[in-house]
């Protein structure tokens, strides 16, 4: 413990004396001592000229949670740039189904207006709308998003009135964004806008409910590298009905069922739990946080669900491929066990993954032993019961908070969409933490570290002092522990991997994770300035390397 | 060496009127001088040309991409005074800071900046809200700045304020302000006022332009006074301007005040003299 706290202190003798004070805020050390979480400063400023691994409102609205509705189109209304790098970075896979065919598909596409300086100096109103008319003609999309860049909110385009000039003329939904990166203090702002529009206008206007027994959604699942389809199968498996996904794979008819669902999975919180929570107010549709990462996290969450349903055909069929699944992938996932088995590993990803991973990571005989998340807020870390207590500032008051209604005609009371009595509805919420996230916290071990946007140097200064075997990143913090060769796994999209989720991901991770540990590559590169001697070895042009 | 003058002032002080009659008298006088007007209005030329028939760089820039020739955006006016217009988006929509950016730099790349130039003038609209309206006061750009101003509070406020953006720039560059010009209103104690406004700043009364309604005649007929009546009084006062600006030799970084010093200067000099 004393060696954790003094690590610490060393780390932030490098900060002046503002810094040092703010950042202690957002580094939390856990101790025995205390039974809840001590508070962690989260969702503030960045101080300026720290390398921050932080995002922006329009790569949460877009990137993360528009992007991936398949037969959205989604256009980009700004300069090139925002829409090319935000193109397929997040690998959201997506497939034709039975109502939604392969040419209604749109994420292998990149829509932007690429506004060039007369389109800045005039509006670039004109040349959206022109753009919408464009799509509408070439591609006959079922509905359309405009995500708003920078540029945008600085010359005031109005992009609510183009959005409805063009959803008159074209008959289709148009659905603008306004999640300028400079909104909010990172990515999580664009979550909140994305799940604002998306509630108040798309979910809610279906009629279709699916057949099945037990009807459910899954929130915050993102499909990357297909971690939706391993747990649509496995879910598929036990009985139930997945109706959307959102918003992995998910497609706009789908949304607007949204609502005809008996249980909304939470899988993201951070990301989609304004949804979940609006929903539980508008229509009564209960929630539950569930991980599908990890194998024992995936047998605790589907546990959960079957006895949320108050059916025990359920729990018995839940059972059997809890037992058939473990049975199957345990024999492989030991032989990655004696490479993984007491490695330590630090997770500093999004805004939940730092907390699912560390689950999986346990299956595998792993330790965490620094944990933290770029863009989360405190409940994230310490559960949803700060949430009151949380202060809102002027970065989060800028951001729009729906204050919904029950609706007078589909609002029905929780117990009745899992077909249960009332009382046994509120014996069920003690055994199950129905619309309750308890953060990450809980899941930490005492003299772990608890880091909030944490940054370049401390992470460089995290991993020269406490030396872990493997790093788990978001996208640009991979190369900092490579560089130091420590191998990284980013957790962002994978790099080029996945599924990770469920059981088959399991085995993905465990494999990736192995052959991770086992390959020195990142020690064996030796930077030229810090090689000792000139190398004596010559090119094969004979020239010296030098 | 060419002289580069911004004229600044509150909206509707009359900076365009000024600043084209100014230029119709250093004209007559036999100063080569390009105008450049930075507003999006884009009626800073419309007397030296007789009408607004230019079109902006902006404009052109849009309709033709960056393949523009300098002719398609400079015209001869009133003694053959180059004439340009900036332009810009209608109100409410874009961005008229950056417009102005845009059209001066594409000014500079396709050489309207020439030699035998004796003047460029920049008449900016309004006060200097953002950054793009300070660009003719940026580095390499006008050095000298005129504010017109006349003994009416808001008036004074504005010019306070552009002195302000002066102060910014002129201690990183080359940018001094060269006098205020004062457009007469008409009001209590304007002159005192006024000298005492400038010299507070560290400057001068340039010039005191008296109001006269053969300013508005000429205007309807789309002319400056001195095209349009050479031989009037009035005419004669903006030779005057023109001579004064000529031969200016002083040139302050500005010391803008505070706001509590500016309303006690209005008191003083606005309103205490005249009641006593």
């Amino acid at each position: 413990m004393d060696g954790i706290e003094s690590t610490l202190e060393e780390l932030y003798t490098q900060y002046p004396e503002t810094v040092k004070k703010n950042r202690k805020k957002h580094l939390i050390v856990k101790s025995v001592a205390e039974e809840s979480c001590p508070q962690i400063e989260a969702n503030t400023r960045t101080i300026p000229g720290i390398i921050s691994q932080r995002g922006c409102a329009y790569a949460g609205c877009k990137g993360v949670v528009v992007g991936p509705i398949k037969d959205m189109l989604t256009i980009t209304h700004g300069p090139v740039g925002c829409g090319y790098y935000s193109w397929g970075a997040r690998r959201n896979k997506a497939r034709a189904d039975a109502t939604t065919p392969k040419d209604k598909i749109y994420g292998q596409m990149c829509f932007t207006t690429d506004m060039q300086e007369p389109d800045i100096v005039f509006g670039g109103e004109k040349k959206l709308a022109k753009m919408i008319d464009e799509v509408v003609a070439a591609f006959h999309p079922r509905a359309i998003n405009i995500c708003a860049t920078c540029p945008i909110g600085l010359i005031g385009d109005d992009l609510n009135a183009v959005a409805k000039a063009a959803q008159e003329r074209h008959g289709i939904q148009v659905l603008a964004y306004n999640c300028e990166g400079y909104k909010g203090v990172s990515q999580s702002a664009g979550h909140h806008i994305a799940n604002n529009n998306i509630m108040q206008n798309i979910v809610g206007t279906g009629t279709g409910k699916k057949p099945g027994r037990h009807v459910i959604n899954i929130l915050g699942e993102y499909n990357i590298g297909g971690d939706g389809w391993e747990q649509e199968r496995i879910l598929n498996d036990c009985g139930y009905t997945v109706n959307c996904v959102l918003t992995g794979d998910s497609s706009y008819l789908d949304i607007k069922n949204l609502h005809l669902a008996d249980l909304n999975l939470v899988m993201c919180h951070r990301s989609i739990n304004y949804i979940a929570e609006m929903m539980n107010t508008k229509y009564g549709i209960p929630w539950l946080k569930i991980n599908f990462i990890g194998v024992e996290a995936t047998n605790q969450s589907l546990r959960q669900m079957a006895k949320c349903f108050n059916d025990p055909e359920l729990e018995k069929r839940t059972e059997e491929v809890i037992a058939r699944e473990t049975a199957r992938i345990e024999p492989v996932l030991e032989q990655y066990r004696k490479i993984c088995r007491g490695r330590k590993a630090f997770a500093f990803v999004g805004g939940s993954r730092s907390h699912h991973y560390q689950h999986l990571l346990k299956d595998l005989g792993m330790e965490v032993v620094v944990a933290g998340y770029e863009f989360a807020h405190r409940d994230d870390y310490e559960g949803r019961q700060v949430i009151p207590t949380i202060k809102s500032d002027a970065d989060s008051k800028n951001i729009p908070e729906l204050h919904l209604k029950p609706d007078e005609k589909l609002y029905k009371e929780n117990h009745e969409y899992l077909n249960m009595t009332k009382e046994q509805f509120e014996a069920l919420k003690k055994e199950v933490p129905l619309d309750y996230y308890e953060g990450m916290y809980p899941d930490m071990k005492t003299g772990d570290i608890m880091i909030d946007d944490c940054n370049h140097y401390e992470l460089e200064e995290l991993v020269n002092k406490l030396k872990p075997d493997i790093v788990f990143t978001g996208v640009r913090d991979k190369y900092i522990a490579e560089k130091m060769g420590v191998p990284a796994k980013q957790m962002h999209s994978y790099d080029y991997a996945g599924p990770y989720a469920g059981y088959d991901g399991a085995i993905n991770f465990a494999r990736d994770v192995a052959h991770a540990l086992s390959t020195p590559a990142w020690k064996l590169i030796v930077p030229p300035w810090e090689r000792k001697e000139e190398p004596e070895e010559k090119s094969q042009d004979g020239v010296t390397n030098a | 060496m060419k002289r580069q003058v911004a004229i600044y002032g509150k909206g509707g002080i009359g900076k365009s009127t000024t600043t084209q009659n100014t230029v119709a008298a250093l004209a007559e006088a036999g100063k080569k001088i390009m105008v450049v007007g930075c507003d999006p209005k884009a009626d800073s030329t419309r007397l030296l040309l007789h009408g607004l028939c230019q079109k902006t760089v902006l404009d052109t820039l849009r309709d033709e991409g960056d393949d523009i020739e300098l002719d398609a955006i400079l015209k001869p006016g009133f003694k053959n005074t180059m004439c340009v217009e900036s332009g810009g988006p209608e109100p409410g929509v874009g961005c008229a800071g950056r417009g102005i950016i845009t059209s001066i730099n594409l000014l500079e790349s396709l050489g309207a900046y020439t030699d035998d130039l004796n003047y460029v003038f920049y008449d900016v609209l309004g006060d200097v809200v953002c950054g793009g309206f300070a660009m003719p006061i940026r580095e390499g750009k006008a050095q000298e700045i005129y504010i017109v101003a006349s003994g009416e509070l808001m008036a004074l406020y504005a010019a306070n304020n552009i002195s302000k953006g002066i102060q910014k720039y002129a201690t990183n560059g080359k940018v001094r302000l060269g006098g205020i010009i004062c457009n007469s209103r008409k009001v209590d104690n304007e002159r005192p006022l006024l000298e005492a406004f400038a010299k507070e700043l560290g400057s001068q009364l340039i010039y005191f332009v008296p109001r006269d309604n053969l300013v508005q005649r000429a205007e309807i007929n789309k002319k400056t006074v001195i095209d349009f009546d050479p031989t009037s009084n009035q005419a004669n006062e903006y030779r005057n301007l023109a001579k004064a600006i000529d031969e200016n030799k002083m040139f302050v970084i500005p010391k803008p005040m505070t706001q509590d010093r500016l309303e006690e200067l209005m008191m003083q000099h606005g309103f205490m003299d005249a009641i006593s």
